[in-house]
């Protein structure tokens, strides 16, 4: 295992290494002049060289990307363009607010598509699965944002049950009081896509040997499902869950913009917006390293699940 | 609309010969009632796309031909009530022109003025679909959007695929080291989360049509290029490509004249997939404002402009956004089901 460990991790500097460098080039040859960005709309030639300068954008190529990947290595990316903040503290201060939200959802999501994709499962090939799933293809062909404006506009400003929309220092408030109605609308949205999914897992798992094995020695469908299809299709959802959950740091963005949620991934669209370079930079390796890791520990947690998966 | 239906998204028509792989495929399509129908709302919406390209139709989307949120047709004007709320002035007005520092000009402007004629054109009370807050006809502007987000989706989709295709075919085929940098390009891309990757590129790239065409097909060619490349390892092996090596075909040739026309079927499914996610993207970048230009409209604007007209009560433009992307991706889907179910029995049931 510690060997695997090693060897694993060893296999993930090559890649990070290509992300800093996608990185560093994409914006180093595909976006503006940082100094223009920073100088503003007045500035006169004499201040673009002076922040040139102070930038270290003179230097040569090799020597800006080592102040870059020092940057990545000490975590100091300096402030943000655009406010002044240090982006560490930037982060630190966002996270809370993205996970207020995004861990009910993928909690709610993951524990609601289950049982509704068993049940989709258990009546297979039937009229009702067969109109269940064409209702999906439909829901899933309206768009996200149609859901959350009509959404918004329904539960929040006609019948009043939810707020618009809001956000306060305290978890609690937040969690009970502003955090609801954006969870519910995801969860919906994200309901249809998932059932589908996990409805294919348990499907593939139904054709196989030891569910006829069951079915021989007299197991009532209902046995089946619930105690060999679903423990072994656990595999795959947890992949899925896994797949998804470098996601949660980013947030769902969408929902934070809408519902003015002050996150991480608003924060990272209203960079996109400002042309904030450093906040962008660092996010997207950050997460990548995030990404690595969480994949690293969902081939661990194979072998924690099912004892026959070999690591190697 | 019968042209199209004779030639389904470019499948060769059936040869005389024995059955083909394509003409296979044709034939089970035209069994799949559902795939028909939804091939045949593709086809209407692809020349709507067409219509509105050549300017035949919605050439005028700009054109504020009804009141501001004139609403549609059935529901009959809206009440003119709140337009007389501010009750006119009485009384003398007081001379101020002792006071006035612009006063001794009036007279000049005044003549400026009557030099252009501002031609008062009729507005609508009510349109077949209403109208927006600045009295443009929101049919003609769904039509509009139409053709720009199927437009991206379509273009996006056939850059992702080009450049899977590509990546993939060489990095299934030679394997080895270049196997090897297409695996690490591969790594590097799928471990940024995709909507960050999209982030990164729309802060570099400005707006507008080819910037987002651009952004979607540079980060969204993964899925394809895995598929593509597994394809390929699997039929470089096989005795049909050896037998060419045989007799001296190139390795280009091999690639591109032997196995790509066998896994041809993967790459259609794989594009027909990716139309409906990135004109689902391009709708979501549009609203945020990191899409398509303000001077032009796409399903993604539509709802942008109608979540503030909806708090109004003015909900004709979100519902006609609505409805043209539901129906349009809603078929595409089906089409694509059927389509992959034509083209790969093996896969048929599965999703």
């Amino acid at each position: 295992m510690a060997a695997y460990l090693i060897r694993r991790l060893w296999q993930m500097i090559p890649t990070l290494a290509g992300v800093v460098l996608l990185v560093f080039f994409l914006f180093k040859y595909f976006g503006s002049d940082p100094a223009e960005i920073l100088g503003g709309l007045n500035a006169t030639p004499e201040t673009i060289d002076a922040i040139r300068e102070q930038l270290g954008l003179n230097k040569p190529v090799w020597e800006q990307l080592w102040i870059f990947v020092k940057q990545i290595l000490t975590f100091d990316w300096g402030r943000s363009w655009a406010t002044n903040e240090s982006v560490s503290h930037l982060f630190a201060s966002r996270l809370p607010a993205t996970l207020t939200v995004m861990v009910p959802i993928l909690l709610l999501q993951v524990l609601l598509a289950i049982p509704f994709a068993l049940a989709v499962a258990y009546v297979r090939g039937s009229l009702t699965d067969r109109s269940i799933m064409v209702l999906t293809t439909v829901a899933l062909s309206i768009s996200f944002l149609v859901y959350v404006i009509v959404g918004q506009y329904l539960l929040a400003f006609q019948f009043g049950w939810f707020p618009v929309q809001g956000w306060t220092d305290s978890f609690w408030t937040n969690l009970v009081r502003y955090a609801p109605l954006p969870v519910l609308l995801a969860v919906l949205v994200s309901l249809s896509p998932q059932t589908r999914l996990y409805r294919t897992f348990f499907l593939d798992e139904i054709g196989q040997d030891y569910v006829r094995t069951a079915r021989a020695k007299g197991l009532t469908e209902r046995a089946i499902l619930l105690k060999h299809v679903l423990r072994n299709a656990m595999i795959p959802i947890l992949t899925n869950v896994a797949v998804e959950l470098p996601g949660i740091f980013v947030g769902s963005f969408l929902i934070e913009v809408f519902f003015s949620i002050p996150g991480i991934g608003r924060e990272v669209f209203l960079a996109v917006n400002r042309g904030d370079y450093p906040v962008i930079q660092a996010v997207t390796i950050y997460l990548a390293v995030i990404t690595m890791v969480i994949n690293l520990l969902t081939d661990v947690m194979y072998k924690l699940v099912d004892p026959r998966v070999v690591l190697k | 609309m019968s042209a199209v239906l004779e030639n389904p998204v470019g499948v060769p028509t059936p040869a005389t010969r024995s059955d083909g792989v394509w003409s296979a495929a044709a034939r089970r399509f035209r069994g799949d009632r559902v795939g028909v129908i939804a091939l045949l709302i593709v086809a209407a919406f692809l020349m709507l796309v067409l219509a509105a390209g050549a300017g035949v139709v919605a050439r005028n989307w700009q054109s504020e031909i009804g009141v501001p949120n004139a609403p549609p047709t059935f529901m009959g004007a809206a009440a003119k009530a709140e337009q007389e709320a501010i009750a006119q002035p009485k009384g003398p007005n007081v001379d101020l022109s002792a006071v006035d520092p612009l006063a001794p000009r009036y007279k000049e402007w005044a003549e400026r003025a009557a030099q252009f004629k501002t031609a008062e054109h009729a507005r609508a009370d009510t349109l077949p679909f209403g109208a927006d807050r600045l009295g443009r006809d929101v049919l003609a502007k769904a039509i509009k959007g139409a053709e720009i987000s199927i437009l991206v989706g379509v273009s996006a989709a056939l850059l992702a695929t080009f450049i899977g295709t590509v990546l993939g075919s060489f990095g299934g085929f030679f394997g080895g080291r270049v196997g090897d940098v297409l695996e690490w390009i591969y790594n590097v891309f799928t471990s940024i989360p995709s909507i960050l990757l999209i982030f990164a590129f729309a802060a570099v790239t400005g707006r507008g049509v080819g910037s987002v065409v651009l952004i979607l097909g540079l980060t969204g060619w993964t899925g394809i290029y895995r598929l593509v490349r597994a394809e390929f390892m699997k039929h470089s092996v096989r005795e049909y490509v050896r037998s060419a090596e045989a007799i001296g075909a190139s390795s280009m040739s091999r690639m591109f004249r032997h196995i790509l026309p066998n896994v041809s079927h993967v790459v259609l499914v794989q594009l027909s997939i990716h139309v409906v996610s990135f004109i689902k993207a391009e709708v979501i970048l549009s609203y945020l404002g990191l899409g398509v230009s303000v001077d032009q409209v796409s399903w993604g604007t539509m709802l942008a402009e109608a979540q503030s007209e909806l708090i109004l009560g003015h909900w004709w433009q979100l519902a006609a956004a609505t409805v043209f992307m539901a129906v349009f991706v809603t078929a595409f889907s089906l089409m694509t089901d059927a389509l992959r179910d034509a083209l790969d029995p093996k896969l048929r049931g599965a999703e």
